[in-house]
């Protein structure tokens, strides 16, 4: 496809052609009213100049008559205002709602979407595929498929930003945020930080390329930029028995701590009342801060992992919780190899 | 200072009659002043002092932003360049500018009174941004801070190495001056208004500087609170924004937004009166739609205050929060569209003089016609997705503070500068500096908009090659747009000595501040002024004038 416009960027996702669309609509809209205004300024401050014959013949009549309108009184002149409120009211509200709709396709990820999860940090961006494949400063996605990605930081906030997927979503030390796309053209295109992070902030750029299917799982063979023998939620699962999680963490939900069979996702009860979604920033506060929320019926016997555990280690957790699937499975029913495409 | 001191002096003293410039010499009868417009001329003096350095600093920017690759300065250097730009720019200069200066001059003129309601207070204010300033200089010569103007945690208080400490104390202070400048104006307008004076028979210029003080004295505290738990976290490690010590980082984005984008409408709209009253005296029109106008201003401050979510769309908010503030900041674009409505409307059937007051006029309303219009890009939630933190919103809020409160400023200092001075500005040389700065600013701030949609993120110090010829043309329209603040340094700082002298009125305004000498005596009236009409009754005016001839 030719670009538009020199100022449009590539539209290599499924949202960035109605973003586009969108746009051109605001320019529209705004272009006929900054146009309007600066014709209307102009026309009457030439048409109706100090000593211009316009000016001069209204200053003659002007001795007899009043023109209420001219003026600002009377009704014609609030016809005029509420014209001019109601007018941009009307379409504030149109863009507010299309704004709006278009979010909620920008921030719902689609429920088959492959997950790859993404640390930040100064000044790099690091990417781990389900399959166990790691990238630095790189992302290679399949065309096509549905990407959700799930972000965190390991030290200040971060934005990860692809112009051409019309994508931005800002990454947040503490807890875990997500995004995705649906890449529509094969290529690679920019990968920028957004949300200022210090000294090589314009340095924390990357790219992200989009394959065809064939070509994408050739690469993942190939072992992108790290060949790591295991997929995500097996390195999971090996932290989680060296770090003798398992010893309390029974899967019948007999042991010390609860099961985290089908935890993620779901809803738990809190001692004390009041219930948490188990989403990733509440697992990865659980891990670093168990004191924080205590499952009903348990003790706070967890020590803490603050410190001891890297931003890429959590990530392990996760896709090995993932991994562990819904409830009805059972706990050893997730069948770790295949795991990698499940939401 | 010195200037005046010499504009007092230039004329022979048998024939000048006693003002505020001249009723007292020395430095003591200046830094110990309570006179209300000596006291916007300190202002005046120290902002324009800041902006010359906030300037320097944008110079020194777009000649780094010339090629892709980071080959003027370091990137250290660069990042504390912006950072130091739009904190001095934003709280030292934009701020201060309208309010602190022509507000303190005008406002006791325009309502018929001797003073502000608290002399004292004013002079203390001064004294805090003084104060402030010190802090701020330091900061900067001790070594720069890197934080950006928005001192976003954890990077503010765990990870930047600057001087983040003495930058945030420095605003912290000069915000108790700016705090109580708007107590002053409020209580000022309540209770010292001359006999007739009804609100609804206030100069617009004061409805707008009313509404900027409730937006001072509200907003203001909660950055105090803010940087002061900035100050808490950095210093002493106290867990409030940093997740490593327990804290959440995108609640200091919602306690500063909630101050500063009410701050936004601090600074333009004081712009906003000052307009209002310059297309009307140029029109020779009573202006159109006067309680729309007025309304509209309280309108921008009450809703502003509702809106600072709009600047964490992509931070991690909830969805629904998002959506809640996308609504929230369409409403608050209605009453600015009633304002270009209502003055566009104005000059219909006026007659027209192009002074330079009104070619800045007519330079704010189309563009800050364009600088509100691209607001509602980025309030569509789905759309700022693409644009936020991009060159488009740097583009965008220098159409409304530079396009937009700038040209104000410098429109309204042109439109008062015989009253101020006693003394008329070239004319000639006005004008050329007005088209020089309109030509200048959309040659530098236009192409912005494109290097935004592009994807150009901002505060990037090396950027993509395919950048460059957007960046090439922003940095010429700089260059060009500096010729254009240079300009009115030079020929208003002449005009204070060789400038002929005014007239008490000599745009043939209506307003309180006409009636009395240029300058005028210390104690503003001679009489109390006794009001009997609305604002701007520039009809009758016209008639009575046409009957004198």
């Amino acid at each position: 496809m030719e670009k538009l416009l020199f100022f449009v960027p590539d539209q290599a996702s499924s949202v960035a052609s109605s973003v586009d669309l969108f746009f051109f609509f605001m320019v529209a809209v705004s272009g006929f009213f900054s146009v309007l205004i600066a014709l209307l300024i102009l026309f009457f401050a030439i048409h109706y100049r100090e000593g211009g014959p316009a000016a001069e013949k209204l200053r003659a009549q002007r001795e007899e008559i009043e023109d209420p309108i001219a003026h600002g009184h009377g009704r014609g002149a609030m016809v005029l205002e509420i014209v001019w409120t109601v007018i941009p009211f009307g379409l504030a509200m149109v863009m507010f709602l299309w704004g709006t709709r278009l979010f909620f396709t920008l921030s719902r990820p689609p429920a088959d979407a492959m997950q790859i999860y993404a640390v930040g940090k100064q000044w790099m961006w690091k990417f781990q595929h389900p399959e166990g494949v790691r990238e630095i400063n790189a992302l290679h996605v399949p065309i096509g498929q549905n990407v959700r990605l799930t972000m965190s930081s390991e030290d200040v906030i971060h934005s990860f930003f692809v112009p051409a997927f019309r994508v931005k979503q800002d990454v947040v030390p503490g807890r875990f945020t997500q995004t995705w796309f649906r890449a529509t053209r094969t290529g690679t295109f920019h990968l920028f930080c957004a949300e200022y992070c210090g000294t090589q902030h314009s340095g924390m750029i990357g790219t992200v390329t989009v394959l065809e299917p064939d070509d994408y799982e050739a690469w993942l063979a190939g072992g992108g930029t790290v060949a790591p023998g295991q997929t995500l939620a097996q390195m999971g699962e090996r932290l989680f028995n060296e770090r003798a999680c398992n010893t309390c963490h029974l899967p019948s939900g007999e042991g010390r701590g609860p099961s985290l069979v089908g935890l993620l996702g779901s809803t738990v009860k809190l001692e004390g009342g009041g219930t948490a979604v188990a989403d990733e920033t509440y697992v990865r506060e659980s891990i670093l801060n168990p004191a924080a929320k205590i499952v009903a019926g348990f003790q706070p016997l967890m020590p803490t992992f603050q410190g001891q555990l890297s931003e890429e280690q959590i990530v392990e957790l996760l896709a090995y919780m993932r991994s562990l699937g819904p409830k009805q499975g059972g706990a050893t029913a997730a069948a770790l190899g295949s795991e990698g495409r499940k939401p | 200072m010195k200037s005046s001191h010499a504009l007092a002096e230039g004329p022979g003293p048998a024939e000048q009659e006693v003002n505020y410039l001249n009723a007292d010499y020395g430095i003591r009868s200046w830094l110990l002043t309570i006179d209300h417009k000596r006291i916007a001329i300190l202002y005046l003096v120290v902002i324009t002092v800041m902006f010359s350095v906030g300037g320097m600093f944008a110079a020194a920017l777009r000649i780094e932003l010339l090629t892709p690759r980071g080959d003027l300065v370091q990137a250290d250097t660069y990042n504390k360049l912006f950072t130091m730009h739009g904190v001095v720019m934003i709280f030292f200069f934009l701020i201060p500018s309208i309010p602190a200066v022509l507000g303190n001059f005008l406002v006791p003129l325009m309502i018929g009174a001797r003073d502000l309601a608290f002399p004292r207070i004013n002079l203390l204010s001064w004294y805090i941004y003084m104060l402030g300033a010190v802090f701020g200089t330091y900061a900067i010569i001790a070594g720069g801070v890197d934080t950006g103007w928005t001192f976003y945690t954890p990077y503010s208080t765990s990870a930047s190495q600057t001087q983040v400490i003495s930058t945030v104390f420095a605003a912290f202070i000069v915000g108790f001056s700016s705090i109580l400048t708007g107590l002053n104006f409020i209580v000022t307008t309540h209770k010292m208004r001359a006999p007739g004076l009804t609100w609804f028979r206030l100069p617009l210029f004061v409805w707008a500087i009313y509404a900027t003080s409730l937006i001072q004295m509200l907003a203001t505290p909660v950055l105090a609170i803010t940087l002061v738990l900035l100050l808490l976290e950095r210093g002493l490690h106290i867990g409030i924004f940093d997740p490593a010590l327990g804290g959440d980082p995108v609640l200091f984005q919602h306690l500063f937004w909630f101050y500063s984008h009410p701050a936004v409408y601090i600074m333009i709209l004081p712009g906003m009166g000052v307009v209002s009253e310059m297309v009307t005296c140029f029109s020779r029109k009573q202006i159109f739609g006067y309680h729309f106008i007025c309304f509209s201003s309280l309108g921008i401050a009450i809703i502003g205050f509702l809106v600072w979510g709009h600047h964490l769309f992509v931070s991690g908010q909830s969805v629904y929060a998002g959506i809640l503030f996308s609504l929230l900041s369409y409403l608050v674009a209605i009453p600015s569209a009633i304002k270009v409505f209502n003055w566009t409307a104005t000059l219909y059937k006026g007659r027209i003089s192009w002074q330079t007051p009104m070619i800045y006029v007519l330079g704010f309303i189309g563009l800050f016609t364009i600088g509100g219009l691209t607001g509602l890009f980025l309030a569509a939630i789905g759309l700022d997705v693409h644009l936020t933190d991009t060159y488009f919103v740097i583009a965008h809020f220098h159409y409304i503070m530079v396009g937009g409160a700038i040209m104000a400023y410098l429109g309204g200092l042109h439109f008062w500068w015989p009253k101020i001075t006693g003394r008329l500005y070239p004319e000639f040389w006005a004008k050329i500096a007005a088209a020089i700065v309109f030509i200048g600013f959309n040659l530098t701030f236009f192409p912005q908009f494109l290097l935004g949609y592009m994807g150009m993120p901002r505060r990037y110090h090396v950027y993509a090659p395919e950048f460059q010829v957007l960046n090439v043309m922003s940095t010429a329209g700089a260059s060009i747009l500096g010729v254009g603040y240079l300009l009115p340094i030079v020929y208003l700082i002449w005009s204070m000595r060789y400038g002929p002298k005014a007239s008490a009125n000599p745009w043939n305004a209506t307003g309180l501040e006409w009636q009395t000498p240029s300058p005028p005596p210390t104690h503003n009236f001679d009489r109390v002024p006794v009001v009997s009409q609305e604002a701007y009754d520039y009809e009758a005016m016209g008639r009575a004038l046409g009957r004198s001839h």
